[in-house]
């Protein structure tokens, strides 16, 4: 018997989520489709969502792990509010995920974990695969840890191993039924298990079974396409926020020929950053895993006071333990790169999901006035660019610098224009040199940045002693002179207003210029806040969009920009931070959408919120 | 002239350039008012390190002195070399940051009982077991003298004092002990007033390649007076200060008529030396590579009033130290591979 290709149905977009136990592999299983799925030329954006528990026990809701991916045949914001596709592992991956899934949505389910006992271990008191509590979703309960069990039969490994496989065998029947390539996750199985090869080839065993299954058994009648994206000619990766982070990194180095010291204690979300810059010690990236979060910034201060580029990173707690050190910093005025990749507080929180809650913290969260620059990524891919203005601002000012990432943009991942290194603009460094015939002085000022001159040790002439206690302007001596200090505060205050005069103006994304209502948002909120517009623009309303790379100082033009608009909304993952700061510094009647979940904004829930809003303006204006 | 304490030369200023041309203690002073109280202990410290450096033949623009907060903290603003006074008790963080990157560097830090052992005690116990090549100089004057007068944690149980008006119930800790603990390679113990010791010691901490941790008994004349008195006081110092010389039987007394042996419990205790145990005498070896020794002869300082210490170098063993091996990976790491590779990657796609 031969079997007829089945029927193709054209999507514009999909939303699939892999959901299962923490040992399942969905993390692996969801990047092997999202590198898939840029292969074949969709753009496309991923969630990946985990417990704070490494293995929680097994089966069991605290437990279940879960990686969703948004592509579509154009450009995307976001990494979709509800899947279309959910796979579920497990019962407790069904039970924890089933509500986000779009009504009339296909949910795969290993079959042959809904034993009773696990049943009854997430509290379902009947199956749900049987009582019809499914009917309104394409339910395909499939034994994929059997057919995988069956499937790898001839590498002769235990049952267990074999089982272990079956994230491989989903995958493959994913892949058929997007018309995914499944070469590159072949070549990819291949290197990663190398050294093991009967677990190699049942994992590509399995990988083709479950594509053969998905081709040839019944239950799937049709397959989908979604066509490649229109997307602007260029070169392209698959990236996430964490590895452009250190990338970004790593090119701040390269671009300002300094080496990079990364001073760091492990945290959630940001360890992965410490885990990618201690693999490029050939660029010239020292890391040293310290004893403490404080030691952690202080080994990188040491570094920057010795002519490196000092760079630490942390998360939620470890931010407040690194001030005092930043205070310093601001004293000393060394440049110094500090990365928080935000995730819920206060104190542990939550570790492994996402908010925007330390920006306040990083405005003023040191004793005394300690003006330090903040910028903040919008997007994964984005993370690079960050970094690299939050180095050259550094050095070029002479300060810390605080970067704001947060766990959705560090976990998440997007394709990512490569840029063309020889044409990344150069860091300059312009370190102090002697003069034979002048007195040094280590806290005169570059007339327009306000900048000292960066003397690291090794230079003789330029022997001088700088410290925490308060300057004497031009000097450097310790001075408790009133009028010193008000001049030093006043100073050390202006460097950083100045840099405003440096950086971009804030844009508007204002499509006729008629809008009357204007978001504005901060970090990884620009994809839900950009699809919450459009959504807002699709029914017929006019909105506009603002994104503040630059939060400390704002950019030049932002009180203008905010004054032209009749109302000016806030989404942000806090109770109100940006809009606080925006209330007192501009006297706008700014409103907030705040939401402090642990998860991004959805596109559909800001679209309506913006719906709401530009239909009350619209009525109102026209009563007026 | 120091005294020779026949210490080998270490290779701890390997790295670090030198100069041919002859340096003065003047060169090494700052222009800066000295501002610690008449009668510190800190003045002698300062005086024997600005009149020592130049036996070190540095380059003073390659000589940086890291401080955390403390009276002694103060001690950079008064050395004309590279200098950074920072916060309390994270000096020896800082100065790691500065040793991994900047091997021609001569770092030292000095810290205070309170900076070191009480809000920097961390930082002090990694440095010591990463042995990271610097130098720390641990002033001790068992209170805290820049707040003015609380006990500190070298301070003697029962001790009054401002914040300890019924006597102070925290035990001490005894800072050498702690260090042979957190593994260091280079512990020794000397006295503010007695320069020739001071400078030896100083010396062979400075030419020690890895973290070494020199603990200063510095007299506090304004808060804790008369602390050190017994090792001091010309009167009883002879019975006082147990000699640690490597090589040498452990005696002392006027007469040599104290030493230190072996005790019942395992440890090492003073005796009365006689015909009859003298051959029980412990030969000090501070190279022994196990530091059980050194430790059992840190226990023989008194955590009370102090009546007795030994004074020296306890332990001085050669390991690789944290920014060495850190600046060979970097060395092995290979060629600098382009970062337009790196940023590429191996799955980069084209769209034309």
């Amino acid at each position: 018997m031969t079997t007829e290709a089945k029927p193709v149905e054209e999507r514009t977009r999909v939303v699939i989520r892999f959901a299962g136990d923490s040992g399942d592999g969905m993390q692996l299983t969801g990047d092997r489709f999202t590198q898939e799925t840029a292969d074949f030329g969709n753009d496309l954006s991923t969630l990946p969502n985990f417990p704070a528990e490494i293995r929680a026990p097994a089966g069991t809701l605290p437990g279940v792990s879960s990686f969703q991916i948004h592509f579509a045949d154009y450009d995307i914001l976001t990494p979709g509010d509800r899947p279309d596709v959910l796979v579920a592992m497990n019962p407790a991956a069904l039970k924890a995920n089933i509500a986000d899934l779009q009504p009339g949505g296909i949910a795969i389910v290993d079959a042959h974990e809904f034993t009773d006992r696990n049943l009854k271990r997430v509290g379902y008191a009947a199956n749900p695969l049987e009582d019809g509590s499914l009917n309104d979703y394409q339910l395909h309960a499939i034994d994929l840890t059997g057919l995988t069990i069956g499937a790898v039969e001839e590498f002769g490994l235990s049952r267990k191993d074999a089982s272990r496989a079956k994230n491989m065998f989903a995958l493959g029947l994913v892949s058929w039924m997007f018309g995914r390539p499944i070469d590159g996750s072949i070549a990819y199985l291949g290197k990663k298990f190398a050294s093991a090869p009967d677990i190699r080839d049942a994992n590509v065993a399995a990988l083709r079974a479950g594509r053969n299954f998905g081709e040839t058994t019944e239950s799937f009648a049709v397959s989908y396409v979604v066509k490649p994206a229109v997307i602007p000619a260029g070169r392209y990766r698959n990236i996430s926020g964490n590895t452009a982070l250190s990338y970004g990194i790593v090119a701040a180095g390269q671009l300002s020929g300094l080496p990079v010291f990364l001073g760091a204690y492990p945290i959630t979300p940001a360890s992965d950053i410490l885990h990618e810059l201690s693999k490029h010690k050939a660029f010239g990236v020292t890391t040293f895993q310290a004893e403490d979060e404080i030691a952690g910034v202080g080994a990188a201060l040491g570094a920057s006071y010795g002519g490196a580029l000092g760079v630490t990173t942390t998360s939620g707690p470890g931010l407040a333990l690194k001030g005092e050190t930043i205070g310093l910093a601001v004293m000393l005025e060394v440049p110094l790169l500090v990365i928080d990749v935000q995730r819920g507080g206060p104190s542990t929180g939550l570790p492994t999901k996402t908010e925007q809650s330390d920006l306040l913290q990083a405005m003023n969260g040191r004793n005394g006035e300690a003006p330090v620059p903040v910028v903040a990524p919008q997007s994964p891919a984005d993370c690079f660019d960050a970094a690299l203005e939050a180095a050259r601002i550094a050095i070029t000012y002479r300060t810390p610098v605080i970067l704001l990432s947060d766990g959705y943009l560090a976990n998440g991942s997007e394709p990512w224009t490569l840029p063309d290194v020889a044409a990344l603009p150069r860091i300059e460094p312009a370190f102090a040199t002697a003069d034979p015939d002048a007195v040094f002085l280590p806290y005169s000022r570059d007339p327009e940045t306000l900048a000292r001159p960066w003397a690291p040790p090794g230079v003789a002439g330029l022997e001088h002693r700088i410290g925490g206690l308060e300057k004497a302007d031009q000097t450097g001596d310790i001075s408790y002179d009133p009028a010193n200090h008000d001049l030093m505060v006043r100073t050390r205050q202006a460097k950083i207003d100045g840099i405003a005069a440096a950086i971009p103006e804030v844009t508007v994304d204002d499509p006729d210029g008629h809008a009357k209502v204007l978001v504005i948002g901060w970090g990884s909120t620009y994809g839900p806040i950009g699809a919450g517009c459009r959504r807002a623009r699709l029914a017929g309303h006019r909105i506009a969009q603002a994104h503040l790379r630059h939060l400390n100082p704002f950019p030049a033009n932002l009180g203008e920009v905010l004054a032209a608009y009749e109302r000016v909304i806030v989404p942000e993952m806090n109770l109100g931070q940006l809009r606080s700061l925006l209330r007192s510094k501009y006297l706008v009647d700014a409103e907030g959408y705040n939401a402090v979940r642990g998860m991004p904004f959805g596109a559909a829930e800001l679209g309506a919120h913006f719906i709401e809003i530009c239909t009350k303006t619209d009525s109102d204006w026209r009563q007026e | 002239m120091s005294t020779d304490l026949g210490m080998p030369l270490g290779r701890g200023l390997e790295g670090v350039p030198t100069t041919t041309e002859a340096q003065t203690r003047k060169e090494f002073s700052s222009d800066q008012e000295v501002r610690w109280c008449p009668g510190c202990g800190d003045y002698a410290v300062l005086a024997a390190v600005q009149g020592f450096m130049p036996e070190l033949g540095l380059r003073r623009e390659n000589i940086v002195f890291i401080s955390g907060i403390g009276c002694a903290a103060r001690f950079p603003y008064y050395l004309d070399t590279y200098g950074l006074h920072s916060i309390h008790g994270r000096a020896p963080a800082i100065a790691t940051g500065l040793a991994t990157t900047r091997p021609d560097l001569s770092v030292w830090v000095v810290t205070g009982d309170g900076d070191a052992l009480s809000i920097g005690a961390n930082h002090l116990i990694h440095a010591l077991r990463r042995n990271v090549n610097m130098t720390i100089l641990l002033f001790n004057n068992r209170i805290y003298g820049l707040t003015k007068g609380q006990y500190s944690p070298t301070s003697e149980p029962g001790k009054i004092t401002k914040s300890t008006p019924f006597g102070s119930i925290d035990a001490p800790l005894n800072p050498l002990s702690l260090a042979l603990g957190a593994e260091a390679t280079f512990v020794a113990r000397t006295i503010d007033s007695d320069r020739k010791h001071l400078t030896a010691v100083l010396s062979a901490a400075a030419r020690h390649r890895g973290t070494s941790l020199v603990e200063i008994y510095q007299n506090c004349p304004i808060f804790n007076d008369g602390a050190f008195d017994a090792v001091k006081d010309p009167e009883t110092r002879d019975d006082a200060i147990i000699p640690l010389e490597h090589g040498q039987p452990i005696r002392f007394g006027l007469e040599g008529h104290l030493g230190v042996i072996r005790a019942a419990g395992g440890g090492v205790e003073v005796a009365e030396i006689n015909e009859s145990n003298a051959d029980d005498v412990l030969v000090h070896d501070a190279y022994a590579p196990d530091a059980t020794m050194a430790f059992a002869l840190s226990r023989i300082t008194d955590s009370g009033v102090i009546r007795r210490a030994p004074i020296g170098i306890f332990r001085q063993v050669e390991r690789p130290t944290y920014d060495d091996l850190s600046r060979e990976q970097t060395a092995l790491a290979g060629d600098t591979p382009t970062l337009q590779d790196l940023l590429d990657g191996p799955d980069a796609w084209t769209v034309s």
